[in-house]
């Protein structure tokens, strides 16, 4: 039943981006994101596309996961296109009542969706190429300096791990607990919205009873190995900066500049 | 033999894979063919891994076989006009760590979600979860407490009586016992095997301790990654103790000491499965021997 589901998005494969420092990823994928606001021109679209397919072959991952991150901002993407199609003036290109299409919106429509999938692409490969545990190490890492605002860094790395931790143990128990009850003749699929809602009574009480029980657990468990929360935590797998990720920043910000650079030359 | 036949429940040459068509792809069942018949008191060995959970699930339909037939009555369970509603209350089954399933805010509400939900009256599910609560031990002081409130055992008896509630003609139990000390274990065990002989109850006994399976069953199936091993009386299968030793399953230790026995010259009856019936031969061999 719910056994399907994967959380997270990570696709394990043995590649370079696979082997990255997740620092360098998640900073990688942010200067990545900004340099799709820097240009305007066909050019730049040029340059950002050879940058974005050379990264997707190198990380292994079969091109349909990384379409599907675009499923989820369809709509969004949709309307998107429509507004900038009709709403921004220029030279009439075609009339439909009292709509009329630009050739600027039409410019601006078409570049806009581009940025917007480019965007999604690019952190879909992150995601995809990361797993959150790494992911959630690597963010520990690169706030670790707001800890001089006083912010909880470490804490919330720790509950963003155990969050996921979760995750996968909370839909085991839900798949358990709701064949434990269809065994009891317990019907969570027919009737209307208020009978459906009732029926989840069963399936929800005993699934918050588990959580708890097992939080409560964990907590003994955590008390009992002298978890104090707080910094200067060391770590089993401490992340670490290799030859691979002084090579990833380089090109990283070789192709910003070459867009910069480009975008200069062509004003 | 043919009113038999319609008692019973069949699995025909079940194949069951999991997660089709994912890198996770496994089989968990291969060609499995089996007979229970009302009344039987059956235990389910293997070792963890070896299909016994998804065997107990086909049973009752919460699982579908990737190939082969499960036939209840004669009837096959996939059929498109099958009621499995009504399939889930003749074969009860009781999960692991049934405990885990408790809702309700009173003791006796729980044991009627059941009842309810096959469509019986409030007053009809009330008298049939008063009659399972007796049948597992459960006192009627209780009935108002909040499940929660309960020992351990004491919840696990509930949430039996949930499933008996149902007034099942065959009742599946996962490891029963697990998580239980001593008295509780015994204590549910002699209630399952009194529901056994007074109410017919055909129980099928999921376990991984021997002794309880030796003590009680009248025939063992074994599972080995997710084939079937063997399907006979306990001392039939115990007699291949080596093999299922490679299994991972260990057979009763007394069937362990008496080959030990017999390999040292004392004649004793190796088929002994109780510790009773062990004592007596040990006691009938050193008599003669003396």
């Amino acid at each position: 039943m719910i056994r399907d589901i994967t959380i997270g998005q990570y696709y394990p494969a043995e590649s370079v981006l696979h082997r990255l420092d997740p620092r360098t990823k998640i900073l990688c994928t942010l200067l990545y994101i900004i340099s799709l606001f820097l240009f305007q021109e066909w050019t730049g679209y040029l340059i950002a596309t050879v940058f974005l397919c050379t990264a997707i072959l190198l990380s292994k991952v079969p091109v349909t996961f990384i379409f599907r991150g675009v499923k989820a901002i369809m709509v969004l993407l949709v309307i998107t296109v429509v507004f900038n199609l009709f709403l921004i003036p220029g030279e009439p290109v075609v009339r439909i009542w009292k709509l009329t299409i630009t050739d600027q919106g039409i410019r601006t429509a078409v570049f806009t969706a581009f940025r917007l999938i480019y965007l999604i692409f690019g952190s879909s490969l992150m995601t995809l190429t990361t797993t959150p545990n790494q992911l959630t190490d690597g963010l520990e890492r690169l706030l670790g300096p707001l800890r001089v605002f006083r912010v909880p860094v470490s804490e919330l790395a720790m509950m963003m791990s155990i969050a996921l931790r979760f995750i996968p143990i909370l839909l085991e128990e839900t798949d358990k607990i709701m064949k434990a009850q269809t065994a009891r003749g317990a019907d969570f699929e027919s009737g209307n919205m208020i009978k459906k809602a009732k029926s989840l009574v069963p399936l929800l009480v005993p699934l918050f009873v588990s959580a708890f029980r097992r939080a409560a657990d964990l907590a003994m468990a955590m008390e009992a190995r002298c978890y104090r929360g707080g910094s200067g935590r060391t770590k089993m797998k401490p992340l670490a900066y290799g030859r691979r990720d002084a090579f990833a920043y380089l090109i990283t910000v070789a192709y910003l500049l070459l867009l910069i650079g480009v975008m200069r030359f062509t004003k | 033999m043919e009113n038999q036949y319609k008692m019973s429940l069949k699995l025909e040459q079940i194949n069951y894979i999991y997660g089709t068509h994912t890198a996770y792809e496994m089989q968990a069942l291969t060609d499995i063919s089996l007979e229970i018949h009302k009344g039987e008191f059956i235990g389910v060995i293997g070792h963890t891994g070896s299909g016994k959970s998804t065997l107990m699930q086909l049973l009752n339909g919460l699982e579908k076989p990737s190939s082969g037939r499960v036939l209840f009555e004669g009837k096959d369970i996939w059929a498109e006009d099958f009621d499995r509603k009504m399939l889930r209350s003749k074969v009860g089954l009781v999960f692991q760590y049934p405990e885990h399933q408790l809702f309700e805010t009173d003791v006796l509400s729980d044991v009627c979600f059941g009842p309810r939900n096959l469509g019986c009256s409030l007053e009809e599910a009330r008298e049939r979860a008063k009659k399972a609560l007796a049948m597992t031990g459960i006192d009627e002081k209780y009935f108002a407490d909040s499940p929660f409130d309960l020992s351990g055992g004491q919840k696990r008896r509930v949430a039996i009586a949930g499933v008996l509630a149902m007034q099942p003609d065959y009742l599946i139990l996962d490891e029963p016992t697990a998580g239980l000390d001593p008295k509780g274990r015994d204590e549910i065990l002699e209630q399952i095997a009194k529901l056994h002989r007074e109410n017919g109850i055909a129980v099928l006994l999921v376990s991984h301790s021997m002794e309880d399976v030796a003590n009680y069953v009248d025939r063992i199936i074994a599972l080995n990654q997710g084939r079937l091993m063997y399907d006979d009386v306990p001392k039939a299968v115990f007699a291949h103790y080596r093999e299922l030793a490679e299994a991972g399953l260990a057979a009763p230790n007394v069937t362990h000491i008496l080959h030990s026995l017999r390999e040292r010259g004392f004649d004793v009856d190796t088929e002994a499965v109780t510790v009773e019936d062990a004592r007596d031969t040990i006691l009938k061999a050193m008599e003669k021997s003396v």
